[in-house]
């Protein structure tokens, strides 16, 4: 059954596979074929040369990205189903809020990231905080509407059975808002990673997106791609962690879709 | 003892007012079991939730042991139309949700829900998900979860309509069971169904209600001796009644 069920899943992932190999080749072969510089477009090997060059501080680098891509993504998280709680739960509470987050949210982001190295100084802390920036908004609508597009009539269960509003709220409208949350946060945990490295491109003494920027500087483009890469393979598992997450604590919502 | 008086709602909605139910007076008494029939679309739903005071009636009132019912009523188990079971929840747990929504010990409960499970035949899919129950099953889950803080009354709109016959058949004598027949200490139960012989079967008194608006047309009394069991359908007075109703159904077009 196991083995079936992994074969089944090899068989699935095959063409992505089958492609990917043979863009990697191609590009591989590319830069000699038509004569490419490094600096423009550096082969695999290069930057897998790159990715495991010890000269480079990759595991600091690499911990303080992840620290502010999991800090953003966690600060978004907790204060995005805050907010959205709120919203839910008061009336007033969204009437105030609502307007105030869609002005939030649609300031461009990058624009704001000097802002608050200028506020925040230099280090995780302002990067943690746009990239949680770039990530909320998901989540607090999720949420809210998670928790407010409930059956009228699993509303009215609740009620026959003598439940206060609160416990109706934590053992129905909560879990019914769940996998609603839980969709945001695979939106968050992608907008994160844009947030950290973009904190990163306007001011850091560390991080992967500090090490693109230098690298760019001294036309090292191998380094950029290492660092790319780095970058996308944080982003992956935090997104596969995700993913798992969802699965696992609301695998009804799966299943229906 | 359960007072209609002058009943009416009027459901305000977009495309214009729907009147639901209109003058409907009926006293119900403790211990009595009440079959409501009634055409589709007639309110019969809509008066079982203005009895447990989900939504208020938009005229006259209710009376439930003399107070005026203006929210939901406690000590009430409610099986609705439809099963709604919580899909994050297996079958025990949303049999168990009764006592967690109630503010009760779960553990406490746990061996009747167990017992009520087996009772109506769904012994060993208490740790299934809804979702892999049939639409039969999973109302019959709703039952247990109506019946697990053993209430005094309870409201029932179509329980058993997604059965086979068979199944009904069990699962009518085993209501009557659960209702007390025979015993000082009845429930109350307030039946809707759009099956005339199980109305009969089961009932004290059928409520006939004409179509939208809905108002009571005819109220027959069942005087068939108790216990019934499934010899009961075979009394002669069994079929003139069915008979009975059915032409009065037929009238209120
Ligand atoms: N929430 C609502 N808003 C507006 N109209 C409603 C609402 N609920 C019910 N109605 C209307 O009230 C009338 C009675 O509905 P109800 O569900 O009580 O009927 P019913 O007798 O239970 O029907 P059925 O036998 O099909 O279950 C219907 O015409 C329906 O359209
Ligand atoms: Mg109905």
């Amino acid at each position: 059954m196991c083995a079936l069920m992994s074969r089944r899943a090899l068989v699935r992932l095959l063409p992505s596979a089958a492609l990917f190999g043979a863009l990697l080749v191609a590009w591989q072969l590319a830069g000699p074929a038509f004569g490419i510089r490094e600096y423009l477009l550096p082969a695999p090997t290069s930057v897998v040369r790159a990715m495991l060059n010890v000269s480079i501080p990759w595991p600091t680098h690499i911990w303080i990205t992840t620290l502010e891509i999991v800090g953003g993504f966690a600060v978004a998280a907790g204060a995005g189903v805050a907010l959205g709680i709120a919203i839910a739960w008061s009336p007033v509470a969204a009437r105030a809020l609502v307007p105030f987050l869609v002005f939030v949210n649609t300031l461009p982001k990058v624009a704001v990231a000097p802002l608050f190295l200028l506020w925040l100084g230099y280090g995780v802390v302002p990067n943690i905080l746009i990239a949680a920036l770039i990530g909320f908004f998901p989540v607090v609508i999720n949420t809210a509407v998670g928790l407010t597009q409930v059956d009228e009539e699993l509303l009215d269960l609740g009620r026959v059975f003598g439940a206060p509003t609160w416990k109706v709220f934590v053992k129905i409208r909560l879990p019914n808002a769940l996998p609603y949350v839980l969709s945001a946060l695979k939106i968050t945990a992608t907008a994160a990673v844009v947030g950290a490295v973009v904190g990163e491109f306007v001011a850091s003494q560390a991080g992967l997106g500090m090490v693109i920027v230098n690298a760019q500087t001294n036309l090292n483009t191998p380094v950029a791609f290492a660092a790319l890469v780095w970058i996308s393979i944080v982003g992956l598992t935090l997104y596969g962690v995700v993913v798992l997450a969802a699965r696992r604590w609301a695998p009804w919502a799966e299943a229906g879709s | 003892m359960i007072v209609l008086d002058r009943v009416g709602m009027t459901y305000r909605a977009d495309a214009g007012p729907v009147e639901a139910l209109r003058d409907i007076t009926l006293e119900i008494g403790r211990g009595e079991l009440l079959a409501l029939v009634g055409p589709s679309g007639c309110g019969k739903s809509t008066l079982l939730r203005i009895i447990a005071g989900l939504r208020p009636a938009t005229a006259g009132r209710v009376t439930v042991d003399g107070s005026v019912v203006t929210r939901p009523i406690p000590a009430v188990g409610m099986v609705f139309q439809a099963p709604l079971l919580l899909r994050w929840r297996t079958i025990l747990d949303n049999v168990l949700l009764a006592a967690e929504l109630a503010g009760l010990d779960r553990g406490a409960h746990r061996a009747r829900a167990e017992a009520l499970l087996r009772l109506v035949g769904l012994d060993g899919f208490g740790a299934r998900q809804p979702r892999e129950l049939s639409g039969g099953m999973q109302q019959r889950a709703a039952l247990c979860r109506a019946l697990l803080l053993d209430p005094p009354l309870l409201l029932m709109d179509e329980p058993f309509g997604a059965l086979d016959a068979m199944t009904r058949d069990e699962l009518n004598l085993e209501l009557l069971r659960v209702w007390g027949e025979g015993s000082a200490a009845r429930k109350t139960i307030v039946f809707v169904t759009h099956s005339i012989p199980e109305a009969v079967l089961l009932a004290d008194r059928v409520v006939v209600m004409t179509p939208r608006p809905g108002r009571v047309a005819r109220l027959f009394d069942v005087p068939l001796p108790r216990p019934r069991t499934v010899a009961t359908r075979a009394a002669p007075a069994f079929g003139a009644l069915t008979v009975a109703i059915h032409e009065a159904l037929t009238e209120t077009r």
